[in-house]
């Protein structure tokens, strides 16, 4: 058989996507269903006088409404923040109460506070109309620069903040600076933006009275963490007699890994009218109360020797949290973010600094990429700068401080076990015809086009895990992952996983994997996830961790079972278990030419005594069937690199940014589909570029969520990019057998800093994202361009 | 979206007929739909006068091109006798929303819920047109009253827009980067004894801009619009574009759209 790890498989998944047969939540309809409205405010900011509804409780169809009172009296618990983060002096990090439906205030617009629960869609939304809500609205805060000075919106937290955060060496970072020949510095917005799902959130609530057991349906990232949050921290019903079903999900970027209080409410909302309730976010929903992402105000330094060395990196961060603390809303921008800082830059003494902030606005969590991307648009934008500043060639000094030697341990955190830096940058450079560019600039110019090439470098920390790291860290739970192997007589393969696609293509890439392990045809293969009822414990998909981490389960999971299969060919085959070689799915006696298919030990396994042999094929002490449950836990965060090279083209009359070549040379370890790969780099490059070009969530002065719908919140889309050129180089990583290292988040987090430094360049002064038109315009304006300013 | 009775007409008479109380026409329904369906409009009847015959189609004579009231911008973007006798206005069919609203969307519809971003609008005013309705025939001066407001009474029905043929014209839009309207679209259109420059996006309401009209009737030319002067008084300000920068963009909208005349 030929290998299957390496080749560009079409997609397995792809017939039912790509004809409208793919499952989601919304899909799914139940007999005596009913469905729900919510009831939010309209307030950034406001006290609840009172919920009167006693009017929308007569509305036609409808069954209940449940509020605030609600929910405490049945003592439903509030929403949780999963990893706390401690503050540099020694105190935990400050959530507040973050109740389901709200009671007392509401604290940004889109704020939950009841839920009406009726016959029909319409009739939930006509009487969620008649839910009268008395508020006595307050001032509010939404910017990230100002939570800070701006009065307490939740007691007993002073200042807003919610944390005050230092890594590494203040000491030796402030001496690395005294002694800098040169100091950069650079001040950075990293702004908001809105996962945008293409399939919104959706819940439906199915409670089973007679035999107490609870399915949700739910669009999750992680149903397994969400059912052990479900019954452990907001008591809707107990594990073992609650199911949750994450069907087909429609992309999640990091916005469907929290336990929301829909689906708590929905859930709860089923258990106390006894049927089922369906809930699907309307498109306005989420972007008001999906987690945002990002969301930072920077000011960096760095400091330079008379070599042209890094010697130094000071970064003092503003993170805002939103209104609550979600349940990686903390350590997004601190642990994922702080030691992403250096780059891949040999950097000997580092400290950074942030504070964590609560404003009036939608809470923020993980958003594909999870602090990587902001880290790298901090480093990359400020190894620009000082390329710039000391007039070096931008490869070349990025050549200069590269780490060299692996494994390297980083002065933060990290111990990078492999890469190949120059390698990368290299094949980019040859790629993208740098040494051409100034050529290309003039051709541009003289179309009367500003013309700029922007690099960004970057890496990144993959397969979360490892468990004793995290927990170290303020993890509440280890992030291992599970799978279980289990074949069947007739000698097909399921294969139940802990991770949960929501895009990633797992279907495909992990029968690529089982089948060159255990010589399977890739047809015979089902991998089966997203159900609480089938598989064993998982952690879930996010954080590029589902094949470092997951794939490595199915590997160690597929070697319990050939260590199985050569004991029972051993017996089978009248040799002994250690002369037993198992090659392309077949068990064969050394130096013979005895041997059984996997297919055929499957068979004996499950029915021993078929053919008439009164002998079982079984050797004594081995169990029937063949089943393997492995749950794996790295060594260590798998690290991936690569180099991004971008050209844009700027009109100077409109401030119009076009990007016009994009290269990209990524080392992800071992590939297993390139062809998923690719798919995962083009849609990471174009999320990357949406931030640096066109996507912002903005709010008003009043807290009023201004681009709210797709009139207004800008997408990237297909003519907005030219052809992405993309190649690979290639160190395997070491903390897992398979050498992944993950390459979901990659294009994400390098193409801002790609971007923007090409924007910077073309306009000749600094430009904050997004670069829109009247932003660049203005930059142009305010340096002098006559053409703008005409 | 709220319920509501659907109703399709067979003639403009019985569409009026049925046009009583909080009823309202459906032509494509590309801006109507969504606004019910985000509840910002709600309508016990919607009168479909997509099947009224003779409200559809397209004819050219030697001095005006009219166009009837339910004609999708993709039958005007194909049309051949559009294409020859104003290309201008192909072009613009062809740039509004996306291939489904082109293929849903009509002429008569956009200019009957008069979007300040919308496109026809601005091609009723550069090119001079007569909307003809059921009851009477009205200039495109008098028709645009202010944001999504027309000069036409209740119950009354557009059923076609007649474009006077000019020498030449062309439309110029800077798109929304999200909608994909025009933050600030420029229409000019050269006839013998005058030229016409509308602008549309930039204020509440489509209008004509005087100062670009007469730089170029008497130099019809991309030199005459530098020394024009836009104030950004009474232009719009969003989260896309600045007053400001509006008005910036009608100078560099009329030069691209002079330049390609």
């Amino acid at each position: 058989m030929a290998n299957l790890v390496g080749a560009k498989i079409e997609r397995k998944e792809d017939k039912k996507f790509l004809t409208g047969k793919g499952r989601y939540t919304a899909d799914i309809n139940l007999s005596k269903q009913t469905y729900a409205y919510f009831v939010r405010s309209p307030h950034a900011r406001a006290k609840i006088i009172k919920v009167d509804h006693s009017k929308a409780m007569k509305a036609p169809g409808v069954i209940d409404v449940f509020t605030g009172d609600s929910v405490v009296k049945d003592k439903i618990g509030g929403l949780i923040c999963g990893w706390k983060i401690v503050s540099q002096d020694g105190k935990d990090m400050k959530c507040p109460p973050h109740p389901v439906l709200a009671k007392d205030s509401v604290n940004f617009v889109g704020d939950h506070i009841a839920v009406v629960v009726a016959e029909t869609l319409e009739q939930a939304k006509n009487a969620a109309e008649l839910v009268n809500v008395s508020y006595k609205v307050q001032k509010s805060v939404t910017r990230t620069d100002e939570a800070t000075k701006f009065e307490n919106i939740h007691e007993g937290i002073d200042n807003n903040l919610s944390f005050d955060f230092l890594l590494g060496d203040k000491g030796k970072t402030d001496e690395a600076f005294s002694k800098a020949d040169k100091i950069v510095k650079v001040d950075i917005v990293n702004n908001r933006l809105i996962p945008n799902a293409m399939e919104p959130r959706a819940a439906i609530g199915d409670y089973n009275a007679s035999s107490d057991e609870l399915t949700l349906y739910t669009a999750s990232q992680n149903p397994h963490l969400d059912r052990l949050i479900m019954s452990a921290f907001n008591a809707v019903h107990p594990e073992h007699k609650f199911r949750i079903v994450s069907p087909d999900v429609g992309g999640g970027f990091g916005s469907k890994i929290n336990v929301y209080a829909e689906d708590v409410v929905i859930a709860y909302a089923s258990k106390k009218i006894g049927r089922p309730v369906k809930w699907v976010a309307e498109r306005s929903e989420s972007f008001m109360s999906d987690n945002h992402g990002r969301d930072h105000v920077t000011h960096a330094e760095l400091a330079l020797n008379s070599d042209s060395k890094i010697t130094g990196l000071k970064v003092d961060t503003i993170a805002n949290l939103g209104a609550y603390s979600l349940v990686l809303a903390a350590v997004t921008p601190t642990y994922l973010y702080a030691p992403l800082l250096l780059g891949i830059y040999d950097i000997p003494a580092a400290c950074c600094t942030v504070k964590g902030v609560y404003t009036n606005t939608a809470p923020t969590d993980a958003y594909r990429g999870a602090g990587r991307p902001e880290a790298t648009y901090v480093i990359e934008r400020i190894v620009t700068e000082a390329a710039k500043e000391i007039g070096m060639d931008q490869a070349e000094f990025r050549k200069k401080n590269f780490i060299k030697k692996f494994p390297h341990q980083q002065c933060l955190v990290h111990n990078i076990d492999s890469g190949d830096y120059d390698a990368h940058l290299d094949k980019a450079i040859e790629l993208s015809d740098y040494k051409n560019f100034e050529n290309r600039r003039s051709q541009s110019a003289k179309k009367g086009k500003l013309r700029g090439i922007g690099f960004s470098t970057y890496f990144e920390a993959c397969g979360v895990a490892p468990s004793a790291v995290v927990m170290s860290i303020g993890s509440g739970v280890g992030l291992w992952e599970s799978a279980e192997v289990r074949f069947n007589a007739t000698g097909n393969v399921s294969v139940f996983t802990g991770a949960h696609s929501h895009g990633q293509s797992h279907d495909t890439t992990f029968a690529q994997i089982v089948g060159d392990k255990l010589g399977v045809a890739i047809e015979n293969i089902d991998i089966v996830h997203g159900d609480t009822d089938k598989g064993p414990f998982g952690m879930g998909t996010y954080g590029s961790r589902s094949l470092a981490v997951g794939g490595t389960a199915i590997v160690k999971a597929c070697d319990k079972i050939i260590a199985k299969g050569k004991k029972v060919a051993a017996k089978m085959l009248d040799g002994k278990p250690e002369d037993i070689d198992f090659k392309a799915g077949e068990f064969i006696l050394k130096n013979s030419n005895k041997k059984k298919t996997i297919g055929e030990i499957a068979f004996a396994c499950y029915l021993p005594g078929t053919f008439g042999d009164v002998n079982s094929p079984l050797p004594e002490g081995v169990e029937p069937g063949l089943i393997e449950t492995s749950f794996f836990d790295p060594s260590n965060f798998s690290f991936p690199s690569g180099s991004h090279i971008c050209e844009v083209e700027v009109d100077e009359e409109t401030g119009e940014t076009k990007l016009v070549k994009y290269t990209v040379v990524d080392d992800f370890g071992t590939v297993i589909n390139p062809l998923i790969v690719e798919g995962q780099v083009y849609g990471g490059v174009a999320q990357g570029v949406g931030q640096a070009l066109y996507e912002n969530a903005h709010y008003d002065k009043s807290g009023q969520l201004t681009s709210a719908s797709y009139m207004d919140y800008t997408m990237p889309r297909a003519d907005n990019f030219p052809h992405i050129a993309l190649d690979y180089t290639c160190t395997p990583a070491t903390s897992n057998p398979l050498g992944a290292k993950g390459c979901g988040e990659a294009g994400t987090i390098a193409a801002p800093a790609a971007v923007m430094n090409a924007v910077i360049d073309a306009v000749g002064t600094d430009v904050q994202m997004p670069a829109t038109a009247e932003k660049v315009w203005k930059a142009l304006k305010k340096n002098g361009s006559k053409k703008a300013a005409a | 979206m709220k319920s509501f009775n659907f109703k399709s007409a067979a003639n403009t008479k019985e569409a009026t007929k049925l046009a009583s109380g909080r009823a309202t026409f459906l032509a494509g329904g590309m801006s109507l739909i969504p606004a019910m369906k985000l509840r910002l409009a709600a309508y016990s009847d919607l009168i479909n006068i997509k099947k009224i015959k003779g409200l559809s189609g397209i004819k050219v004579s030697s001095k005006s091109l009219k166009i009837g009231a339910t004609t999708t911008h993709a039958e005007v973007a194909a049309s051949k006798e559009v294409g020859k006798s104003i290309p201008s206005l192909s072009m613009l069919a062809d740039g509004i929303g996306d291939p489904q609203v082109r293929n849903r969307g009509t002429i008569g519809g956009s200019i009957a819920n008069n979007d300040p971003a919308a496109d026809y609008p601005s091609a009723c005013l550069a090119l001079n047109a007569t909307i003809h309705t059921n009851k009477r025939k009205i200039s495109s001066d008098k028709f645009f009253k202010g944001m999504f407001e027309t000069d036409l009474k209740k119950g009354e029905l557009i059923e076609a827009v007649e474009f006077e043929i000019p020498e030449k014209s062309a439309y110029a839009k800077y798109p929304n980067p999200a909608s994909r309207y025009a933050i600030v679209g420029v229409n000019v259109a050269k006839y013998k004894n005058e030229t016409r420059v509308s602008v549309t996006g930039a204020a509440s309401c489509v209008f004509r801009s005087k100062e670009l009209e007469s730089a170029l009737s008497s130099n019809f030319s991309v030199s005459a619009i530098d020394k024009v002067n836009i104030s950004d008084k009474n232009l719009n300000e969003d989260i896309h574009a600045s007053a400001e920068y509006r008005a910036h963009l009608i100078k560099v909208m009329a030069k691209k759209a002079v330049s390609s005349c």
